[in-house]
Formats: structure tokens, sequence, C-alpha cells
């Protein structure tokens, strides 16, 4: 029997319910308000009181009113038909809901329960299987998605009965399996998980020791983020966040993306739903949306469920890291979660922390990040969720809880300045400020100098001393004015504006440039070093920006032409041209002094 | 304040609490956010807890006395929405100010988001003239966007210059502590330019109680989906101060005694800024609801909660401010962004236009740089006074607010500037635009 209550206290979306059964910390439940159900979470329980805060407006509500706990934490279903969907933060599918407007108290299914899938069976009879085996498989749009022994299931079964292949509705039996004591228990296409409790399905956890390309040069070449772990973006408004995750989604190199747009704009998940189903996955040419999932909580969406998209999202992405999938999640933004978080607490009166934000703020920003991570899975595949999130730091300044909290527990660091994003060089990631603690791991350092180049590493390196020299010379000359240094600064400094102008900075709405393959950031990487290695020669200060400024557009224009095609190679040849220039300034020269 | 008493109203008349802006009286069987009269005053019920209910009063609860009469209206703020609501001018509680009825169906105010999935992406270019916001920071039917400005800056008739070129089907004013000059400026501008019929007001002037604000620009915005959903109507709404709007919201907070967060505006100002902005919209029948606000600075400082909680909201600000080398009011090309204009920038314009866009503004960032060279006493090379010049021409060629031309004549303007000052490796655009479009002489 369910608990029931009633009703005793309303502020906002907080409601305190009177109870005489017993209820549980995030037990759901239902407001059975009029002929709507309202779904609500318990959030705090003191007595016979129970906090909940409720998922949907509470315009209307009286005291009084009966509420019905249902026994279970938020939970989601897991299943093939997920792909491609557009959910709410809790899961609600948002092409069936009715109607131009979102009405409260409508849920719909998560997936398509009447749709046959083609599947092929995997295990046999007498197979001994943990939660986590792969069962079968059934073809979910190009992908294969693996039938699992349910999540919930602990300790060791055996398969009894299992289909043979064939064309199956998600809620039909396809196994039965016994356990230890002998006890039957059926398995469908269909389980069910909570949310906020990671799934454990793997056997190992280990370091990240790969590379996630993303075709984004300033990450990949300066900062990769590994394959399995995790970053942040934080960033003032307007700084490009929102467009740097997207073209990850577009470009990286995962299997799957889910992405959980966190309060934020709703024109902007508009977006991905008008441009993905045409923009073909440049990996597997197929169409961008089959790869990708969307949990929308935009910031107009009830407050609650805000805190609940973000979990929603990350239950997902473990569930097709479970099948060996490579999944890229991304939370645009985390901010938001945090500050539903602090409306929540001011309400129930919590004594607050830094900011206005809970106490815990910190924990459980870190406890979400550890669900992400590259894993060996039972039956010895290998699966990842990378994770990246945005942080919109107040008033820009990242001496706040969110971004500090964060730092502790994402290992890349892409913060985005305001300075790189008014003079709109994009995407504006500070190359002196932002970092990859994967960098620093030798097992990825490895990885890097094996699959790309035996210096790779040191070439990066390289190029990050370039930078900071540059910038160094030019505060030298801000100071001390153009004439007032050697020569040799305006050089510096412009040579890391070479890199600046080549290697970080890239356009998002150009094709061609979107995008750049390793092969090609190695290519581009080694042009550029072997430029600034050269020996250079001017008169004067004045000659130096121009010339520079010639040798950036014929390098750019390279970035802006498929890589090898005749236009690449033509603007290649201009390049050596205006090098030949220096060569001969400096024979002429020698030639004068012999 | 008239109400009609209608046989189910409960009416009580012993308050048990009385603040600056709430009274709490036992009450039962009450709704939350339902509307009662306190008084012959507006009120919202803002709290329940068992039998206790506080309401917070729209006019200030000045002279209320313990035994008021307060009567419940057992249903949440509306307003009656119909054509009837075209060329009329109403108060912060949707009555209109010349008296009289109208003709319409009741609507909940604030009412629900529309589904994510039943938007369509935005994607008609509003042409306004002006080069600071076509050129560098185009606008899209369905964005919701801000001028960021100074008290002393011109954004009202920058905003009802916008609004006219617009080409709306309907243009909603939502003033918000607006002094009464700016609402008869308004009216006006409207009458002269013979719109007045396409206008629907919903106005608070500094005269009336500010916390009656709260109300106004959810009465705009219900109107806006009346004329945009039903009539399929393109309707600008004009929001018009967003910060004494944010000034009300933290008078209420700040008197209910919650734990105000950053410049004292309440923790939840985010949340309630953007369920606002978000009713921008554009919807497949072609209806849209596009947002215009303002959001004033108080010296420049967009680090001040509200404009920055407005720019993660909003698609983009427009920054309004006084070019001294020119003597003009421009829209700043660094401060300001439309994120929405890509898409249609190069594709409802010209080709060159994202990259002519780019080049111009890195142009002008090189002569800010020399500039400040020139301000600490250095030498200016002969490109750091090429660019000086350039920028004193796209000041005021281009980015004052008194241009009007359309994009086109922008591009060919921004070309004129270029060949005069720069080559065309110094301005970086694609080969194929110089080609194409760079005239030189
Ligand atoms: N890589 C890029 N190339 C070109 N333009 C860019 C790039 N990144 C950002 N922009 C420009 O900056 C605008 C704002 O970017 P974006 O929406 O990503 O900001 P944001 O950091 O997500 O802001 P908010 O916190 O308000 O959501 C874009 O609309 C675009 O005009
Ligand atoms: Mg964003």
């Amino acid at each position: 029997m369910n608990t029931i209550g009633k009703v005793s206290g309303i502020i906002a979306n907080l409601v305190i319910v009177e109870t005489e059964g017993t209820t549980a910390q995030n037990e759901i439940c239902f407001i059975k308000h009029g002929d709507t159900r309202l779904m609500a979470e318990v959030i705090k329980v003191v007595g016979n009181k129970s906090y909940i805060q409720v998922f949907e407006s509470t315009r209307g509500l009286k005291v009084g009113t009966e509420v019905e706990f249902m026994g279970h934490m938020l939970e989601v279903t897991l299943g093939p038909g997920i792909l491609s969907k557009n959910y709410d933060g809790l899961q609600n599918d948002l092409h069936k809901m009715e109607g131009v407007f979102l009405k409260r108290g409508q849920y719909t299914e998560a997936i398509d329960v009447d749709k046959k899938y083609e599947y092929k069976v995997l295990a046999k009879e007498g197979d001994q299987v943990v939660a986590g085996s792969w069962l079968a498989e059934v073809k979910e749009n190009w992908m294969p998605h693996k039938i699992m022994v349910p999540f919930t299931f602990k300790g060791e079964y055996t398969v009894k009965s299992i289909k043979g292949d064939g064309e199956y509705a998600p809620k039909e039996v396809i196994a039965v399996l016994t356990d230890q004591e002998g006890k039957e228990h059926k398995v469908t296409m269909v389980q069910r998980w909570p949310v906020k409790v990671p799934i454990r399905a793997y056997t190992d956890k280990p370091r990240p020791f790969k590379i996630l390309e993303t075709g984004i040069r300033v990450m990949d070449t300066l900062n990769p983020i590994a394959e399995g772990g995790t970053g942040f973006i934080p960033g003032p408004f307007g700084s490009g966040k929102t467009v740097l995750q997207h073209n990850l989604s577009k470009n990286a190199e995962a299997d799957l993306v889910i992405i959980a747009a966190c309060g934020e704009r709703a024109n902007e998940v508009v977006e991905v739903f008008t441009e993905f189903p045409e923009l073909d996955d440049p990996r597997t040419g197929r169409k961008l949306m089959e790869r990708t999932t969307i949990i929308a909580n935009t910031s107009n969406m009830p407050v609650a469920a805000r805190e609940a998209s973000v979990y929603t999202a990350m239950t997902i992405a473990e569930y097709y890291r479970a099948m060996g999938l490579k999944i890229l999640l991304l939370a645009d933004s985390t901010s938001r979660w945090a500050q539903a978080l602090r409306e929540m607490s001011n309400r129930m009166e919590e004594l607050p922390g830094p900011d206005g934000f809970p106490m815990d703020l910190s924990a459980i920003i870190a406890n979400f990040y550890a669900r992400a991570g590259f894993v060996y899975l039972p039956d010895g595949d290998t699966g990842s969720i990378t994770f990246i999130g945005t942080v919109s730091p107040a008033g820009g300044n990242l001496k706040e809880p969110v971004t500090e909290s964060t730092k502790k527990v994402a290992r890349c660091f892409y913060a985005l300045s305001q300075d790189r994003a008014d003079s709109k060089r994009y995407p504006a990631i500070d190359p002196i400020d932002s970092y990859s603690k994967y960098l620093e791991y030798p097992e990825i350092a490895e990885y890097l100098n094996k699959t790309i180049d035996e210096n790779w590493t040191s070439s990066v390196f390289k190029a990050k001393d370039i930078l900071l020299r540059g910038k160094e010379a030019y505060e030298q000359i801000n100071i001390l004015g153009d004439d007032g240094v050697p020569l040799d600064y305006h050089i510096r400094y412009w040579k890391s504006e070479l890199i600046d102008f080549v290697i970080l900075q890239q356009d998002a709405f150009d094709k061609i440039d979107a995008s750049s393959s390793l092969d090609r950031q190695y290519f581009m990487l080694h042009r550029t070093l072997g430029i600034t290695e050269r020996e250079f020669h001017f008169d004067s200060f004045e000659e130096i920006g121009p010339y520079f400024k010639r040798v950036i557009n014929a390098l750019k224009q390279m970035n802006y032409s498929n890589y090898e095609s005749d236009e690449f190679h033509k603007n290649q040849k201009e390049l050596d041209k205006i090098l030949g220039e220096q060569e001969e300034a400096k024979s002429e020269e020698e030639s004068v002094e012999a | 304040m008239e109400k009609d008493t209608k046989a189910f109203q409960r009416v009580y008349t012993k308050l048990f609490q009385l603040t600056k802006a709430t009274v709490s009286l036992q009450a039962k069987g009450i709704g939350y956010d339902e509307l009662a009269i306190v008084d012959g005053r507006l009120a919202q019920v803002v709290k329940i807890m068992g039998d206790m209910v506080t309401l917070q009063i729209f006019g200030g609860t000045e002279g209320i006395a313990t035994n008021a009469e307060v009567i419940f209206a057992g249903k949440p703020p509306s307003l009656k929405v119909g054509d009837d609501l075209a060329g009329r001018f109403f108060n912060a509680y949707g009555d209109p100010m010349e008296g009289g009825e109208i003709m319409g169906e009741e609507r909940e105010i604030g009412g629900p988001s529309v589904n994510p999935v039943r938007r369509k992406q935005p994607s008609e270019f509003i042409p306004t003239g002006i080069a600071g916001i076509d050129l560098n920071n185009a606008l899209v039917t369905g964005q919701k966007i801000p001028f960021f400005a100074d008290p002393d800056q011109p954004f009202n008739q920058v905003m009802a210059m916008v609004a006219l070129r617009a080409k709306a089907d309907k243009i909603i004013l939502a003033g918000m502590g607006l002094t009464r000059d700016d609402y008869l400026y308004f009216k006006n501008v409207f009458d002269n330019a013979g719109a007045l019929d396409r206008i629907v007001g919903f106005i608070n002037t500094t005269e009336e109680p500010p916390v009656e604000r709260l109300l106004v620009p959810d009465m705009a915005l219900t109107a806006a989906e009346y004329f945009a959903v039903e009539k399929n109507e393109k309707v600008l709404v004009l929001l018009t101060d967003m910060t004494l709007y944010s000034d009300a919201l933290s008078i209420v907070s700040n008197r209910m005694d919650q734990i105000p967060s950053k410049d004292s505006m309440p923790g939840s100002l985010y949340s309630d800024l953007a369920r606002l902005y978000e009713k921008a919209v554009q919807f497949p029948d072609g209806g849209s609801i596009t947002i215009i606000a303002v959001t004033t600075l108080s010296g420049g400082d967009i680090t001040h909660a509200v404009p920055d909680n407005t720019g993660y909201i909003t698609e983009g600000q427009l920054f309004l401010r006084k070019d001294s080398d020119v003597g003009k009011v421009i829209v700043d090309p660094f401060r300001s962004l439309s994120r929405l204009k890509q898409l249609v920038i190069g594709k409802k314009t010209r080709e060159d236009h994202p990259q002519v866009m780019n080049a111009a503004v890195r142009l002008y960032a090189d002569a800010a740089n020399a500039k400040t060279k020139q301000e600490n006493g250095f030498d200016l090379t002969d490109y750091d006074e090429r660019s000086l010049e350039f920028a004193r021409g796209y000041s005021e060629k281009l980015l004052a607010i008194d241009v009007n031309i359309d994009t086109d004549a922008m591009l060919e303007t921004a070309y004129d500037l270029f060949n005069k000052h720069f080559k065309p490796e110094e301005v970086g655009i694609r080969q194929e635009f110089v080609d194409k479009y760079w005239k030189r002489n």
C-alpha cells in the first residue's frame, strides 16, 4: 500500500505534506490536483511532515489536497528507442505531448512501446550472467543496442530461457533468469533505474589513457580531453560556451552524444532539433541526430526538474556506456542546476553556504563528475562517458562557488575570456589560464606520442611556451612603447599571434574550418612551429606586423580550404612565397656584409 | 479598483499580520497564486501554511487596518484578450486607462511555456536600418534582446524607432516605472507614425506603486501570445525598463525575508527573468513574439546582477554609448551581440556579410589598441594612424544610431572604408569576396 498524505503548506514549488505512513528521502509522489497529478520529490522529512519539491507549477493548489507516495525514487526508463529523442528533464518524450504549450501534469512514455525491433540473441541458455551482461541486441537507428541483465539484479544468474532471433517489442519478455536460490526472473528489453544512483555495471574504472578527438584545435592540440575524462567551460555570458558545446556535439568522435540543456534558452535547443537531423555525422555519414539525445529543461520549464535533468542525462549515458559505447555528455549550464538547488535550499530556510548556495554544493558537484569515466565491462569490452559541463559565473567572476567547486573535480579547464570574445578571437578559450591535467598523465603522453608523432607533446609545450613569451613581450611593448623595446620583442609577440590566429582561433560557423582532423592539426602545428623557428630580419618594428599578417592570412586561407585540396596547396605556395621574401632579404643582407 | 463581488467569493475581515508588502490571515480553501482584494487593493497569495494565508499587496499596505476587508477571487491574475486590445492602453491590472470594457476571453497571465519541439527556429531577419544593429547584430523574429544603456542614453527613442521600422503586426509596450513624459512620448511617436491601431500598451508609471509593475510584463506577454498564437501575427513586445521591474522583485523578496543574493536581488532572479524572456518564440504557423527590452545600467556596469542575469538569458544585447570622438550615440560593437544573427546573415543578406562584419570589428579593435597607445603617450605607427581614421569613419557612418540604410548599402560603406584605409591582406576576408565585392580605386 502506498503512503497517502495531505498538503499542509505551499510556498511556490515547495509543498509540505503531512502523512501517517512512511516516506523516504528522494521518494517520488503525486499531488492529486483536480484531474491532474503533479509529480514531486521528497527533499526533507521532519516528523510527520514531508517537504516535497514539485516538478510543476503549484498554481491553484490547496491545503488538504491528497498526495500519494510511490515507494520509489525518481527513475528513468532504459531501453531501445532513447536515441534521437527529445526529452524534458523527467524523461517525458516532448514529441508525444499534446498542444503547443506544455500542460501541467502531462507525462509521456519515454520509449515507443509498440515498436518492434530487429532482435539478435547474444547469450544462450545455461550462461552465467550478472547485472549488465549482454543478453541480446536490437537495432536502434544504425546502432546495435544491447539488451542487458537489469542493473538492479544482484549477484549471479543463470539464463534459463532466452528468445531466439526475431522481431519483438520492448516490453515482451525475452529471457528468464534464475538466481542462486532458484527463483525465476523475467527480463524484457526495458528496465528502470533511479537517476541519482550511479550505474556500476562495470568491473574496473582505470585512469583515462586515450584522448577524445573533438576537431577543435585549441582543445585537441593544446589541452586535450581524455576519453572518459571530465572538463568544464566557465565563461561570462556571450563568451561562446554554447557554441563550443554545439561544435563539440557535432564534431567529437563519440558514438553517442547526450546533451542536457539545463536552464538555458529554448531557441538553442530548437537549433539542435532543426540542424542535427540535416547535418551529417562526419564519421558515419549518417545524420547527426541519429547519435544524439537531448534532455531539455529550458529556463522557462519548471525549476525543480532542472536538477533532475542532469541526472536523467547522466543515467542515460551510463546505460549506453554499459553497451560498450563511447559517450560524450554535455551539460549547459551546470550553474543553472546549482541555482535550482539554491532556490530550494533558501525556501526551506536552510543555513546558506557561500553566495546562498547549499553547504553541500561541492560534494554534489563532485559526485556528479565522478560518474563519468572509462570503464571495463563484465564481458571485457570498454565504454566511456566523457563529460563536459559549462559554468556561468555571476558577473563573469571565477571566484564563485560553482566554478570553484567544479575546478576541484574537473580535469580540463577551458576558461573563456571576455577579452578574447570581445575581440572575436573564437573559440575564446584563454590559452594561458586553461589547462588539461591529462597532458600530465604519462599514459596520455605516451598515447599521443604513439598515435600522432613521437615529438607531439614536446611540440605542444613549445607552442604553449611561445604563447606565454608572446604575452610577456606584448606587456613589455605596452609599457615601454613600440620603439622602446628591441625588435626581437615584436617578433616574439607576432610569433605568438601566429599561433593564436592559426591554431587557437577556429571559425565554428565555417563549413571547413569548424572541425579539424588530428592529421591536419598535426600538419598545421608543425607548419606553424616551423615558421616560429625561423630567423627573421626586419629593419624596423613597423615592418613586422604587416609581414606577419600576410603570413597569418596565408595560413588562415589554408584553414579555410579542404585539407590537401588544390586550394590548400595554392595557399601553401603563397605562404612559401611570403617566407621566401625573408630568405632573399637575409641573403641580400649577408652579401652586403661580405 | 472595482471588482464585482460574486456569490462564491469568500470575504474575511480579520488580518493576523501586516508587513510593508504583505498581509496574513486565517482562511480556508484558498488556492496558491490566487488573487484577492484587500481593502480595495489587488493582492496575490504567495504562501499558505495550514490555514494561514499570506498575500502580497501590489499597491503596498500603507493604511491597511487589521479589520480590512479581504475578498478572495478564486482565480489567478488574468487578462481579457481579444482584438479589442489593439490600439488601447491599460494599467498594470489590465484595466483600460481611458475606462470602458474589453470584449474578450479571460486568460490567466503567466501561463505555461511553449513545448520546445513545437517551436520553429527563428529565421526571419528584422531590418531596422541601423547598421550598428543590422550589420553587426542582426535581429531575428522570435528573438529576445535588451538594450543595455545608462539612464541618460536615448534608449526609449531608439526602441520606438526600431519598433516602427520592424514591420510588426502588433507592438505591445510594457512600461514599468516609465516616466509620464516617456509614456506620452511613445504614444506620440506611434500616433504620428499612424501606428496607434497596432499598439497595445500596459503601463506602470513612476507615479504608481512599484510592486504593481510585477504584473505588467505578464499582461503584455499574455496579450502577445493571443495575437501570435490565435492570429498568427508577428508581435513585437517592448519591455522598458527591466531594471525597474527587478527592483520591484527585490522589494517584495526583501519584505518577505528571503535571503538576498548578489546586489540584494532575490536568488531566483535568473528564473524570474527567464520565465518572461523565454516567451519570445517563433511558431511554425508564422506567428512570432519578439522581445526588445531595456536594462538600464549604472555607470555602464554590466556585472550588476540585473544586466548579468539578463545577459545569460537573452539572445544578446545592444549596448548603447556615446562615442565622444564623433559626438554621437553608437551601438558599441564590442559589448553588443546578437546571438541569432548567424541564422540570417549571409543567408537572408549578402554572402559576404559575416566576414565583412567580423573584419570591421577586428579593425575597430585595432583602433582601440592604437588609442590606448596614444593615450599612454607612445608614437603611433602608420597602421595605427590608419586604423584610427577607419574607426572614426566606421563610428560615424555605420555605428551611429542615426544611420538608416539597407544592408547592401552598409556592406558597400564598409568596403569603402576598408579601401580608403587598408590593403586587402590587412582586412583578412576570404579572397573570393575580395575579388567579388571589393571595388579598388
Ligand atoms: N567559435 C565561434 N565562432 C564564431 N562566433 C562565435 C563562436 N563562439 C561564440 N560566437 C559568438 O558568440 C555568441 C555567443 O556565444 P554563446 O551563445 O555560445 O555564448 P555563451 O557563453 O553560451 O553565453 P550564455 O552564457 O549567455 O549562454 C554566438 O552567438 C556567436 O555570435
Ligand atoms: Mg550559452
